[in-house]
């Protein structure tokens, strides 16, 4: 979901608008693709950690602190897994003629209103591909998230956090859970595949 | 709704430089060869590239620093850009509902709007489901239920075949007939200008060469290209009396008596073609050379090389008869009552 609604609009501006520093922007979002995760989450404490660069500032500021907590899961997770979504939207984007854009606005749509009704419905494959993947890669996110987040059960234990531990202690609950995991995504996969793929 | 716009732009290696007015109700056709700035001007207008310099006003109110969206401008783009995701109901809808009418009403006016343009049966079917004429008048119902000050359309027949075309361009004729505000229309098929325009600018190289009804411009061409157009020879020369001196030497001999700077028109069913050197009455007489033959109508066109270039319509027997060939020498003729001379 925060991929979703930072991500799209992120994609937007990498594909339509011109800007000096594009490149360094599209550097910086497709940065956490290349880098291990663990390097991610190392990453994200220097920025978020208590006595990190916004960090510190946010807590002061705010009272909020990211790391080690639910919230932290989400940021880590959105972090690793948001450039495969941006990359997609980007792609599909591009591959959109702008010109029914244009057309929308000569209709009287604002951009927003152009983007909302006319783009958006144009890149939905896209945008649901991207979706997809991009959740697959949060689901499967280890790395960043142990570094970052911490494991506590219950408030940021994810499923391959638990799968770790259990190995660790109870091989047969490692499986079982394994096993959801496996059956969970195939199942929500398939049932996406073939809603947006066939449409 | 009167439009009085100056357009500059600035590119790279190209400058447009057209100033354009319009009266309410009154259809004006940009005419021009291919990258002319025809297109760029229609997108200046809806705002769709900026102007480096000039303005545009529309009802005493200036358009060029607004928006597209609030312009106001209806454009049916050259290959329709119906939006492909929506019904040909829901394309012409959009307009109402971008300005706030809700659904349910915003449906009822489209409903309207395709009755009119005779569609009312195809409201269902998304753009790919409807032939190119149906598209077209799908894109002209889509922007005037948008309610536009101005309409612009480019090239509004170009992607449609011979007969569709046809048809077309009648209805065309009519809604335009019946819109209120003034409309540009873009085109470089001279036909489309004469049958639909009320008045023609011709553009060449970004600059505005001349500009009138469609009588004053099939009659006196200024450029070549209008020429062409139209279908005549033309020719620039400095006139004394009956004569008229062209750049290289060679004088026509005209009916009217006219001094100075002139254009010099005749069509080429004026030239007359012969085998060896008439005798008697025609004073424009030189030898030519025929360089290419290709048909034109039921008759041929020939153009020939000589004092001066020249095109002749010849009938197809005449041909025969004058051995018409590249590289073939001949005599050409035409009368002085046939050369028409005005004002440069």
């Amino acid at each position: 979901m925060v991929c979703l609604i930072l991500g799209v609009p992120l994609a937007w501006v990498l594909a339509r608008a011109e800007f000096p520093g594009r490149r360094l922007v599209r550097a910086l979002v497709t940065v956490p693709l290349v880098l291990p995760p663990v390097v991610g989450g190392v990453a994200l404490l220097l920025v978020f950690g208590r006595r990190g660069l916004l960090g510190g500032w946010l807590d002061q500021t705010f009272g909020v602190s990211l790391p080690f907590t639910t919230a932290g899961v989400v940021v880590a997770e959105a972090f690793v897994a948001m450039p495969f979504l941006v990359i997609a939207v980007e792609g599909a984007l591009r591959g959109a003629d702008a010109r029914y854009e244009e057309a929308a606005a000569t209709l009287g749509a604002t951009r927003w209103t152009a983007f909302r009704r006319v783009t958006l419905p144009l890149i939905a494959p896209g945008v649901a591909a991207g979706a997809v993947l991009c959740w697959a890669r949060a689901l499967g996110e280890f790395g960043a998230t142990i570094t970052f987040a911490g494991n506590f059960p219950g408030r940021t234990q994810t499923m391959p956090l638990a799968v770790y531990l259990a190995l660790e202690q109870d091989v047969d609950a490692a499986i079982v859970l394994s096993l959801v995991l496996l059956a969970v995504s195939v199942g929500i996969l398939a049932a996406l595949r073939d809603k947006w793929v066939a449409a | 709704m009167t439009l009085a716009a100056t357009l500059k732009i600035k590119r790279a290696g190209f400058t447009l430089d057209v100033e354009l007015t319009a009266a309410p109700g009154e259809v004006v056709a940009l005419l021009g060869p291919n990258g002319a700035g025809k297109t760029t001007s229609l997108r200046a207008l809806a705002g769709l590239l900026p102007l480096d310099d000039g303005q545009i006003v529309l009802d005493g109110v200036r358009l060029d620093r607004l928006a597209p969206e609030q312009r106001r401008i209806g454009v049916v783009f050259q290959d329709y850009l119906l939006f492909p995701h929506l019904s040909a109901l829901d394309n012409v809808a959009f307009g109402p509902r971008c300005r706030g009418a809700p659904r349910a009403e915003a449906r009822q006016q489209a409903q309207g709007w395709l009755a009119r343009v005779g569609l009312a049966e195809h409201v269902r079917k998304k753009p790919r489901q409807l032939s190119g004429g149906q598209a077209q008048r799908v894109a002209l119902a889509r922007a005037l239920a948008a309610e536009p000050r101005m309409l612009l359309l480019d090239e509004p027949l170009a992607a449609l075949d011979a007969r569709t075309r046809l048809d077309t361009r009648a209805q065309l004729r009519g809604h335009l007939t019946a819109f209120p505000g003034a409309t540009i229309l873009v085109t470089h098929d001279p036909l489309d200008a004469l049958m639909l325009a009320d008045r023609l600018v011709i553009i060449e190289d970004g600059r505005v060469v001349q500009t009138g009804d469609a009588a004053t411009i099939t009659a006196q061409p200024r450029t070549d290209y209008v020429a062409r157009l139209v279908g005549l020879n033309l020719y620039r020369g400095q006139a004394s009396g009956f004569g008229v001196r062209l750049p290289d030497g060679f004088e026509l001999v005209t009916a009217t008596q006219q001094t100075g700077e002139v254009f010099v028109a005749f069509p080429p069913s004026a030239v007359a073609l012969y085998p060896a050197r008439p005798d008697g009455s025609p004073r424009n007489t030189w030898p030519a050379t025929v360089s290419t033959v290709s048909r034109h109508g039921d008759a041929l066109r020939v153009e020939l090389t000589g004092p001066v270039p020249v095109a002749a319509d010849v009938t197809p027997a005449a041909a025969v008869h004058l051995g018409l060939e590249p590289g073939r020498e001949l005599w050409a003729t035409v009368k002085a009552t046939e050369v028409r001379a005005y004002r440069a």
